[in-house]
């Protein structure tokens, strides 16, 4: 107790010295596997608004699966922004009210900084053989990817697998049902989200070939050292774009509103697609991604709009009970 | 009301009313109201579905074994805890809880280490040809695991205080061991076997944690119950998601009603043959 003096002394003087700097706190809800990605943001961003506006910026971060960060920002968690995984979970607390259903035309590049693509892990030597899509097909080649019901990453799996066999000559909407429904045949554990997949191919030693994120396969690659496992990048993949937003709701009470739209629009200059380029995210400005070109092979990518539409189209076809997924999955 | 002792059970009953409300039946109630939004036929449309029948089975079969296997198991372990003495019986005392110390995530997770193809455990049965992690095998495990301190723990206190004579009494009189074991010292404990059979087999239904690490999940064959009530919420399907759990709840809810009634009649036969 006898500190106390001391201390009350100290922050009166300290709050003397600075009487226009406020603490400010933030709280940004995001998906698992962008934990070290914004524990960078947010150490550089924090130091630069208060170099320029005075204000101690305490950003705090928030991470699971991204449905169920959508969940929890909709049941009240306050968060600023959202930083998820797909569009689809954003939709759902617009639906809600907590923001502008338009959201995504409010920043470039349908509000999603940085991208990446759906990728295959495969061992060391790649002893199956996989090059392209149809290698995951052949018998005795065994293929780990998420439930695309639990896992907003792995939804992006499913459509890369199906937009590519829907690109291929004489495609068509049975054929690729066709070829998505062999793929899962060839699916033995289906784990609730990315990171349980991962650890059940790298850790558990199942299965030939694991269906990731190219930053998460990037980042396996980068802590089990880079002789474990080799990246193969297929024909064609998907563009893979996770979305960010102000949730308006919440920033207007909390009166962050400018704070998180310049935290939000910090993702799109140059240094933070610097920062995002470094944790293997594709960054969108061609200058950075230039300067990484080593890290990130040429890939020929669609998106979600070239082919299946709006987020909430594809989810009511592909992934809602008793649609496509529950008619073709694994045990079905 | 007859003199008590101790004064105050007005001001406890009332207490433990409020408390059991607002804990318990708070929570189920908000349940059952967002569980009646998807109606009667929803529910039977939801319920009849091969899917969620087949993940019923397996949540409430495999529960069902696991809690048997603990009942049998809890009952060698107490026994041995109780009744012989030698070194490191504390240590191995101790041991028993620890099912309900770890995190349930970190259980399934270090039980998937162990059973996987690759894993100590797992690579051996595999050269048997027995797959545990990824099968329904697995969810049986991992049930038996966190199932396993409820029967010791329950059993232990009875145990401890069973009388010796009984036994002596029984032997002098001509029984055979199993006979003693079976009709002196068994029906003495089935009371509290029961109630342990039955708080494993709660626990087990509701598993989900390590379950889901070990079970591989497919879809009508690995699939529990509880995941697919994650699914609904994954899709914001809040009424079909509580819809599951309330018809979850009422089943278990009938079995530890049918384990109770079978506790009062054991206990009422045992007072009988006294």
């Amino acid at each position: 107790m006898k500190k106390l003096p001391v201390l009350l002394a100290l922050v009166s003087t300290l709050a003397t010295a600075t009487v226009v700097a406020k603490d400010v706190t933030l709280l940004n809800a995001s998906y698992d596997p962008t934990r070290e990605l914004y524990r960078d943001v947010d150490t550089v961003f924090a130091a630069q608004w208060k170099a320029q506006h005075g204000d101690n910026l305490t950003i705090e971060l928030s991470n699971g699966g991204s449905g169920k960060q959508a969940r929890s920002v909709v049941d009240g968690l306050a968060a600023d922004v959202v930083t998820l995984a797909l569009a689809y979970d954003i939709d759902a607390i617009a639906d809600h009210g907590l923001l502008a259903k338009n959201w995504q035309q409010r920043l470039p590049d349908n509000a999603s900084p940085y991208t990446s693509t759906i990728v295959f892990l495969v061992r060391k030597g790649n002893p199956k053989g996989i090059k392209d899509w149809p290698d995951l097909i052949k018998s005795g080649v065994q293929v780990i990817t998420p439930n695309p019901k639990t896992s907003g990453g792995a939804r992006w799996n499913f459509l890369a697998a199906w937009g590519y066999a829907l690109k291929q000559p004489g495609g068509n909407e049975a054929k690729a049902q066709n070829f998505v429904r062999q793929l899962y045949q060839h699916v033995p554990v289906l784990d609730t989200g990315a990171r349980g997949a991962t650890n059940t191919f790298v850790q558990r030693g199942v299965g030939d070939v694991l269906l990731a994120w190219e930053n998460e396969a990037l980042l396996a690659k980068q802590e089990l050292g880079n002789d474990a496992f080799e990246i193969v990048v297929p024909s064609v993949s998907i563009l893979a774009e996770p979305p960010v937003a102000v949730v308006d709701k919440n920033v207007d009470k909390h009166g962050t509103r400018a704070i998180a739209e310049a935290y939000l629009k910090f993702l799109y200059s140059p240094q933070g697609q610097e920062i995002e380029a470094k944790h293997f995210y594709r960054p969108r400005s061609p200058d950075v991604a230039k300067q990484f070109a080593a890290q990130f092979p040429k890939v020929n990518t669609f998106t979600i709009k070239d082919v299946f539409g709006t987020w909430r189209q594809t989810q009511a076809k592909f992934f809602a009970d008793g649609a496509i997924f529950d008619q073709i999955g694994p045990g079905t | 009301m007859r003199h008590r002792i101790l004064p105050g059970f007005g001001i406890s009953l009332g207490y433990a009313l409020t408390y059991l409300g607002l804990i318990v039946l708070l929570p189920l109630a908000a349940l059952v109201w967002k569980a009646s939004g998807i109606g009667i036929e929803g529910l039977i449309r939801l319920l009849a579905a091969p899917r969620t029948l087949a993940a019923l089975r397996l949540s409430f079969g495999s529960a069902l074994l696991a809690a048997l296997i603990n009942a049998v198991i809890g009952l060698l372990v107490a026994w041995v805890l109780v009744r012989y003495r030698f070194p490191g019986r504390r240590l191995f005392d101790a041991l028993v809880d620890l099912p309900f110390a770890l995190p349930t995530a970190v259980a399934g997770i270090a039980l998937t280490a162990l059973y996987a193809p690759n894993g100590w455990l797992g690579s051996w049965l595999a050269s048997w040809g027995i797959k545990v992690a990824y099968t329904p095998l697995g969810v049986l495990v991992a049930m038996v695991f966190v199932g396993f301190p409820f029967v010791v723990r329950t059993l232990q206190p009875v145990l401890e205080s069973l009388d010796r004579d009984v036994e002596e009494a029984a032997e002098s009189l001509g029984a055979r061991r199993w006979q003693t074991f079976l009709r002196v010292i068994l029906p003495m404990l089935a009371p509290a076997l029961l109630t342990g059979f039955a708080l494993a087999l709660a626990r087990a239904v509701g598993e989900y944690g390590s379950v889901i690490f070990i079970a591989g999940n497919i879809p009508m064959r690995s699939e529990i119950a509880p995941l697919l009530i994650v699914q609904k919420l994954e899709q914001f399907d809040y009424g079909g998601a509580a819809a599951l759990s309330t018809a979850m709840l009422l089943f278990s809810f009938v079995l530890l009603v049918v384990i109770t009634l079978l506790q009062r009649w054991s206990s009422r036969w045992m007072e009988k043959t006294r």
